[in-house]
């Protein structure tokens, strides 16, 4: 194997996170940084989109091309981005509320659309960033100041949401599992289509029931599968804590994508000619 | 003795039927064979909302001299049938002297339309079209209606034969049979309704909409991506691009909301392509936050308002001027932005092409105010000058031993004109983080006050700096009576002047294509010598009359012609404002 092209600290910036000590978005950076030193793509042709929220703060702490948009939308400035720009390599960082709740409507479209790109949810069952509500993973009773008692509300289901939606990939992984992380973004990215990889990623802060995680996790017993039915079986059956790489689709990626030629555009205003 | 010249200047018609009827069809053949002929033609449409088996009216007006309106009412009306004719038959008035020509086995004529002056005319289409196989009552009316006013067989079955190229011979066939019979009919009546002759032309006539328009403008700019959401009456802009973007190596994606449809574009361009979406009020009012995000992040985009009559659903298939507050002033925060408007069908390619020239330039949003009375109206007009607005962005282009040597790129430098140079993603050492976060000029979150504040001056000398040169409207005229308006009325208004002209009463237009930053010397330049200015906007609460007394001092006597759709304000109904006003 050659030697890497690029180190980890490449892909850093020299900006310092503000999330809280102990959160585990900050292991998802580093599995991104060595997920890329792994990928050898330039910093430079590497482009990192996200929303609203603690976790959408991560491109600002990448060295590569970052864009912070507003809150749920980032699936769509990245669809714009790729489909303008397909020699990029495009991934989405979200977080459970920024990408479910507010972007729910652009996740199932993303998953429909199957434009090639890794979409990375930091799932921590929570608002952080506004200091703690109820998001679309929380548990129904999670007692909150917003929703005293809990909102009673079923939870919202990621991986068979995305499936049932036409995601290509579907992986679920755990933030302090740097390892493992690491490798299922490799292979994100290198899946054509759309690659969704939910990561869940305790807040310490607003919900420290969630430091338990790294006892509860644990790897799938079985290698993925590219059949769709299968694979919904056994998200539905799972605890929720179960990870790796759950599905490998077949899809094609979604065609258009602008080129740097420009044709004639003679022949269009000669159209109007009567 | 010299014999006067007795044929029109200027000759309206419609003809109506249900939806499939091809009452529309019919319009636009004669419409087209006239543009061939020389003459000149505006035609718009008027449609229920059922989307098949509604009502459905083809509204054309021919000219031996640009026209950039309807008129208000028409010299022949053409009835395929009369049913759901109460929903419409009111827009379409019948001038004294016009011609009714219907079926009486279609129903009597309504009461609406009926006069002692109108003459009408029996034609038994229906027993017409069994006599000529494949035959339809719209191609019958096509003839009738081509005899009346001097088209020839000739120019029509070049345009039937290349509309009907794809459906076979013995369709073209048809379509001749039913013209002749039309034509046959209509030599029988002593009506006469003849053009003068066309002007003579060197370059072919254009016959183009006022959706398409926008959509060749944004190309002739450089836009290389759009994304779509539909909706009436802009869904045509996209519907135009998404073929001839792909045509050219572009792209137009489809996006699930209006939501998505503002960032996939604000996207692209971060990307480093032009790139725009069209979109009606409601869509705007959707796209809102985002467009402040491509402001504070400083990404290029145009974004098209077809408007139509609001609030909220409002009438989507009617005109309105009411987005002008949304446009100017919907934002949150302080948003340095352009808004601009075009003044007719034709003028749509400018105003569009510029537009995408200044995004580029100034990196910041434009929204261009189109609405609906150009954007489905089709216009025969002369092939439009060329201009040479083109996408032209200021980009970062570090040289390598810069790179090399690690040197920071302040993506929002500051600097006098505002506009710091962008990097465009693929670019070594140009790595940045877009963000509509408060940032400082390296582009990383802040909240110090000297960073808001810089930013914000910083944006805000993008705009102030910018020459718009003689793009902010048009003066026409020295009077010291002036129309002013805005977009879309100037067609109305100059019509209005050029007849008041005719009576002896000499009126100044003055009309913005510049709506935001409001040209405040160029309009107060254009009004010197001033009394009495009347202001005109198709708003019930006088958006524009607002705007206009927030930017300058109007020192005159001022009156205010204003109000709601869906009745289009028209030349006639300006003109009885200024004679009402000079016999006051």
């Amino acid at each position: 194997m050659n030697a890497p092209k690029f180190k980890a600290s490449d892909y850093k910036s020299d900006v310092d996170p503000i999330w809280c000590p102990g959160c585990g978005d900050f292991h998802v950076l580093m599995s991104i940084s060595k997920a890329l030193v792994e990928l050898g793509r330039p910093p430079q042709d590497v482009a990192v989109v996200s929303g609203i929220g603690c976790s959408s703060r991560i491109p600002a702490y990448t060295n590569c091309y970052g864009f912070h948009g507003v809150h749920g939308r980032s699936l769509a400035v990245a669809a714009g981005l790729k489909v303008s720009r397909p020699d990029l390599t495009v991934m989405v960082m979200s977080g459970d509320g920024d990408g479910f709740s507010i972007g729910g409507n652009h996740f199932l479209h993303a998953c429909r659309r199957n434009v090639d790109m890794t979409y990375v949810v930091m799932d921590n069952r929570v608002y952080g960033m506004t200091k703690g509500q109820p998001s679309p993973t929380t548990e129904p009773d999670w007692d909150s100041a917003l929703s005293p008692g809990g909102t009673g509300l079923s939870p919202f289901h990621p991986l068979v949401i995305a499936l049932a939606s036409g995601a290509n990939f579907v992986a679920r992984e755990f933030s302090g599992n740097i390892k493992a992380t690491t490798k299922t973004l490799v292979e994100a990215v290198n899946h054509p289509g759309f690659s969704f990889v939910e990561i869940l990623s305790p807040c310490v802060t607003f919900r420290p029931d969630e430091k338990e995680w790294k006892n509860t996790v644990h790897s799938a017993s079985v290698e993925g599968t590219d059949d769709p039915a299968r694979a919904a079986r056994r998200i539905m059956t799972d605890d929720g804590m179960n990870t790796g790489i759950l599905y490998r689709g077949k899809r094609k990626p979604y065609g258009a994508k602008v080129s740097d030629e420009i044709g004639d555009l003679a022949p269009l205003e000669a159209a109007f000619e009567v | 003795m010299t014999q006067t010249d007795q044929r029109l200047e200027n000759v309206s018609f419609a003809i109506v039927g249900t939806g499939g009827a091809g009452a529309i069809t019919a319009g636009s053949i004669l419409q087209e064979a006239a543009g061939r002929a020389g003459w000149y033609g505006y035609l718009t449409r008027s449609v229920g909302p059922q989307i098949r088996g509604g009502e459905a009216a083809a509204l054309v007006r021919l000219a031996t001299r640009p026209v950039e309106c309807m008129t208000k009412e028409f010299d022949i009306l053409v009835a395929l049938d009369w049913k759901n004719a109460d929903r419409f038959i009111t827009e379409m008035p019948v001038s004294a002297n016009g011609l009714v020509v219907a079926d009486p086995q279609a129903g009597a004529v309504p009461s609406a339309i009926t006069s002692a002056q109108i003459a009408t005319r029996e034609c038994a289409l229906g027993d017409l079209v069994k006599e000529i196989p494949g035959g339809r009552a719209s191609m019958i009316a096509v003839g009738i209606v081509a005899q009346l006013i001097g088209l020839s067989l000739d120019s029509l079955m070049e345009v039937v034969a290349e509309k009907l190229a794809s459906k076979g011979a013995a369709v073209i066939a048809s379509g001749r049979a039913g013209i002749e019979a039309g034509m046959a009919q209509a030599k029988e009546y002593d009506n006469d309704f003849a053009l003068k002759p066309a002007p003579e032309k060197s370059d072919p006539r254009w016959l183009i909409s006022g959706n398409e328009a926008v959509g060749l403008g944004a190309l002739k700019g450089g836009v290389r991506f759009a994304a779509a959401y539909p909706i009436t009456p802009a869904t045509e802009v996209l519907e135009y691009l998404a073929p001839s973007l792909a045509s050219i190596g572009g792209a137009l994606v489809q996006a699930e909301d209006e939501l998505s449809s503002i960032n996939m574009i604000i996207g692209a361009s971060y990307g480093g392509r032009p790139s725009i979406t069209a979109t009606s009020g409601p869509g705007l009012a959707l796209m809102m936050e985002s467009l402040g995000l491509a402001a504070a992040a400083e990404v290029p985009i145009v974004v098209v308002d077809v408007m139509r009559c609001g609030p909220s659903t409002g009438i989507a298939t009617k005109s309105e001027q009411s987005d002008l507050n949304i446009a100017v002033y919907g934002f949150h925060g302080d948003v340095p932005h352009v808004v601009v408007a075009p003044l007719g069908v034709g003028d749509c390619i400018f105003t569009t092409q510029w537009a995408v020239h200044m995004a580029e330039h100034l990196q910041t949003p434009v929204i261009v105010l189109s609405d609906q009375s150009i954007g489905q109206a089709r216009a025969l007009i002369e092939r439009p000058a060329d201009v040479a607005f083109i996408a032209n962005r200021k980009t970062y282009q570090p040289a390598p031993e810069q790179v090399e040597a690690g040197q920071k790129y302040d993506r929002y430098a500051l600097c006098a004109d505002g506009i710091s140079p962008m990097a465009i993603p693929g670019v070594p050492g140009g790595q940045y983080t877009a963000d509509g976060l408060a940032h400082s000029v390296r582009g990383l979150p802040s909240s110090k006050p000297s960073d808001q504040k810089d930013q914000m001056d910083k944006r805000h000398a993008k705009i102030e700096g910018f020459n718009f040169g003689n793009h902010w409207g048009l003066s026409e005229g020295d009077a010291d009576t002036v129309i002013v308006t805005w977009g879309s009325l100037t067609g109305p208004a100059r019509e209005a002047i050029a007849t008041l002209k005719d009576e002896g009463t000499d009126v100044r237009l003055v009309t913005l294509r510049q709506i935001s930053p409001f040209p405040t010397k160029a309009l107060e330049n254009a009004l010197q010598g001033a009394r009495r200015v009347l202001v005109v906007e198709q708003s019930h609460s006088g958006q524009f009359y607002r705007h206009l007394r927030a930017h300058t001092t109007m020192p005159f006597e001022i009156r205010q012609l204003n109000r709601e759709g869906p009745y289009l304000i028209g030349p006639d109904e300006i003109r009885a404002h200024i004679r009402d006003w000079k016999c006051s």
